[in-house]
């Protein structure tokens, strides 16, 4: 069975993150990194991919600058291969422009099953995974928790507001997975190494038919009216536990009635 | 534009409207213009209330044979947008059916989707929303540019819920396109667990823990806390992704947004991935080892000390009022 996990390489989000002045877009010049929530993705595909006996695991990233440290870590985790989509008229995507370009490239490479996480670290619109599948025309899973594959259908848990569904879909289907769903495996030395060499094919839009004025900025149709900052919550009364901070906490949970 | 016909997503919760809904009903009809509702399912056991909330026609997408809602309702909107013309904007609520609809539903009409919203209202002509960036430092507000309908999905909490004088809906029935492949997903079973007390996002108080609770069994002192409490258990995002706790219990960005009467986060440093869902607490507390910890930067009351040591005597001390 063939997978394709579509990952983001994303600034790191330890660092704050930034707007641009001009375009109000995240700036995303510095070294980026695979996203946390996409580690998930990565095992997941490699499991199942394991247990249909066969298979590849094939990554699918939208970057600027052709930029591959993020995905060095997914192929370094045990993916075989990645496509790359860097194009300077993809700067200021929006989710639908990203869900055509990440879909052309996807259906180059003919999976059975996509895998994405829920929404990214960074912009978590959270629209993407299940844009891809509607460009694509297929069914899809969202905010799956558990999922395996036999026969051809995938059976998936997914969370509800009171607990989860069991779902079944035919493939080729695709799903979002939640964090947590499995334990995510740290890249091996060996691993590492090997990763420097798998291929990472590069493409610009017009390698998947697809035009300027669909994506990036232009393709967006919304604008950033103004950026600012909220109003600030103050800090109150901060006090170091000498034994007592249980005291404070129940006086104060008093003074509002809530004891 | 004076905004002329808003279409808003009702989603259950239980037999009843989903909380979110009543909001962006709420939202919707302070806004002027037309308000129709658009669900499936039973559609005349919640005319009255739709209509009570501002809205004067329910589309019923029906039943849906055991799928999921994404693909029937998207592909219903897109054909009656096709059919009689597209309203001005469509208010969606932010959760797990609501964005697998705004999503097919945008690639079917092919208009852009702006998530995350916290704030709506009409400023010269169209329709300017909020987002909370950089865990809620920062507002963000945007417009659409193009062509409508204007696809917004909505947070909880963003708007308050009130009741309206309207009489009740009147339901109209629409038909599912065929779904072709889009359709294939089949719920084969509904596993309902039990949780104690109330829920996450309407509770009065709720407790979250992080990853300063050191390891997962330790998590049973924000359940026994949250309970004597009568409030719900959160979670950071650390600890879910360890696999500590379920999604479902995960406040902030990418989890829900609280705002109850007070909030106690215990162990949590205060990454902006978590602060941007709760920082709208009326009363927060924060237990953390690290004085530093940005978490008191917006708490009313710190306390800087371990939560293995706070936390059981704060336990016992509440038993002892009980």
């Amino acid at each position: 069975m063939n997978v394709v996990v579509c990952v983001k390489q994303i600034p790191d989000p330890a660092n704050p993150g930034k707007l641009t002045s001009d375009t109000h877009t995240i700036v995303r010049d510095g070294k980026l990194i695979l996203d946390d929530s996409d580690a998930y993705g990565v095992e997941m595909a490699l499991q199942l991919a394991d247990a249909a006996g066969g298979g590849e695991v094939t990554l699918v990233s939208m970057a600027p600058h052709g930029e591959t440290s993020g995905l060095r870590t997914a192929l370094a985790m045990g993916a075989a291969k990645a496509i790359l989509i860097s194009d300077d008229e993809l700067a200021g995507s929006d989710a639908l422009s990203t869900a055509k370009v990440l879909a052309a490239a996807i259906r180059r490479a003919e999976p059975d099953l996509v895998i994405a996480a829920t929404e990214s670290t960074d912009g978590y619109t959270g629209t993407t995974p299940v844009q891809v599948a509607e460009v694509l025309g297929w069914p899809s899973v969202s905010f799956v928790k558990k999922v395996a594959v036999a026969d051809g259908v995938v059976k998936a848990d997914r969370q509800t507001e009171t607990g989860y569904d069991s779902v079944e879909v035919p493939l080729p289907a695709l799903v979002s997975v939640t964090a947590g769903v499995v334990e995510p495996r740290y890249p091996s030395f060996k691993g590492i190494m090997a990763a420097k060499g798998k291929p990472v094919e590069e493409l610009r839009i017009g390698d998947l038919g697809l035009d300027a004025s669909q994506v990036g900025a232009a393709g967006a149709r919304q604008q950033v009216v103004s950026v600012e900052p909220a109003e600030a919550r103050k800090a109150g009364e901060i006090a170091v536990d000498d034994g007592d901070g249980h005291e404070k906490i129940v006086a104060f949970l008093e003074q509002l009635k809530v004891i | 534009m004076a905004v002329n016909k808003i279409w808003v997503i009702v989603d259950r919760q239980g037999e009843k409207i989903a909380p979110l809904s009543l909001e962006l009903l709420t939202k919707a009809r302070s806004l002027g213009g037309t308000v129709e509702g658009v669900t499936w399912g039973d559609a005349d056991a919640i005319a009255a209330d739709v209509g009570k909330y501002g809205a004067t026609t329910l589309f019923n997408v029906g039943d849906l044979a055991g799928g999921l809602p994404g693909p029937p309702v998207a592909a219903a909107l897109a054909a009656a947008i096709s059919s009689s013309g597209a309203p001005d904007a469509i208010l969606v609520p932010h959760n797990y059916d609501g964005r697998d609809i705004a999503a097919r539903l945008s690639v079917k009409i092919d208009r852009p989707v702006l998530t995350n919203v916290v704030g709506l209202e009409e400023t010269e002509g169209s329709l300017v929303t909020e987002h909370a960036i950089f865990g809620g430092a920062e507002v963000l507000k945007a417009r659409f540019t193009g062509e409508g309908p204007a696809i917004f999905v909505v947070r909880t909490k963003s708007f308050a819920a009130e009741e309206g004088d309207g009489g009740p809906a009147a339901v109209t029935p629409w038909e599912i396109p065929d779904l072709g492949a889009t359709g294939g997903a089949k719920i084969t079973d509904r596993h309902v667990e039990e949780s104690e007390g109330p829920k996450l996002d309407e509770a009065p108080v709720v407790v979250s823990g992080g990853r300063g609770l050191g390891q997962a069994d330790k998590y049973s002192m924000i359940e026994d806390l949250a309970k004597l409490l009568k409030g719900a258990a959160g979670a950071s995002r650390a600890i879910v992704d360890a696999g500590w706790v379920p999604y479902s219990h995960q406040v902030g960005q990418t989890g829900k947004t609280v705002k109850p009467t007070v909030y106690i986060a215990a162990g949590i440093s205060g990454a902006t991935q978590h602060m941007v869902g709760m920082k709208g607490s009326k009363n927060i507390v924060a237990i953390n080892k690290d004085q530093e910890a940005p978490i008191f930067s917006i708490a009313d009351l710190g306390i800087v000390g371990d939560v293995h040591k706070v936390l059981p005597k704060l336990i016992e001390a509440l038993q002892g009022r009980s």
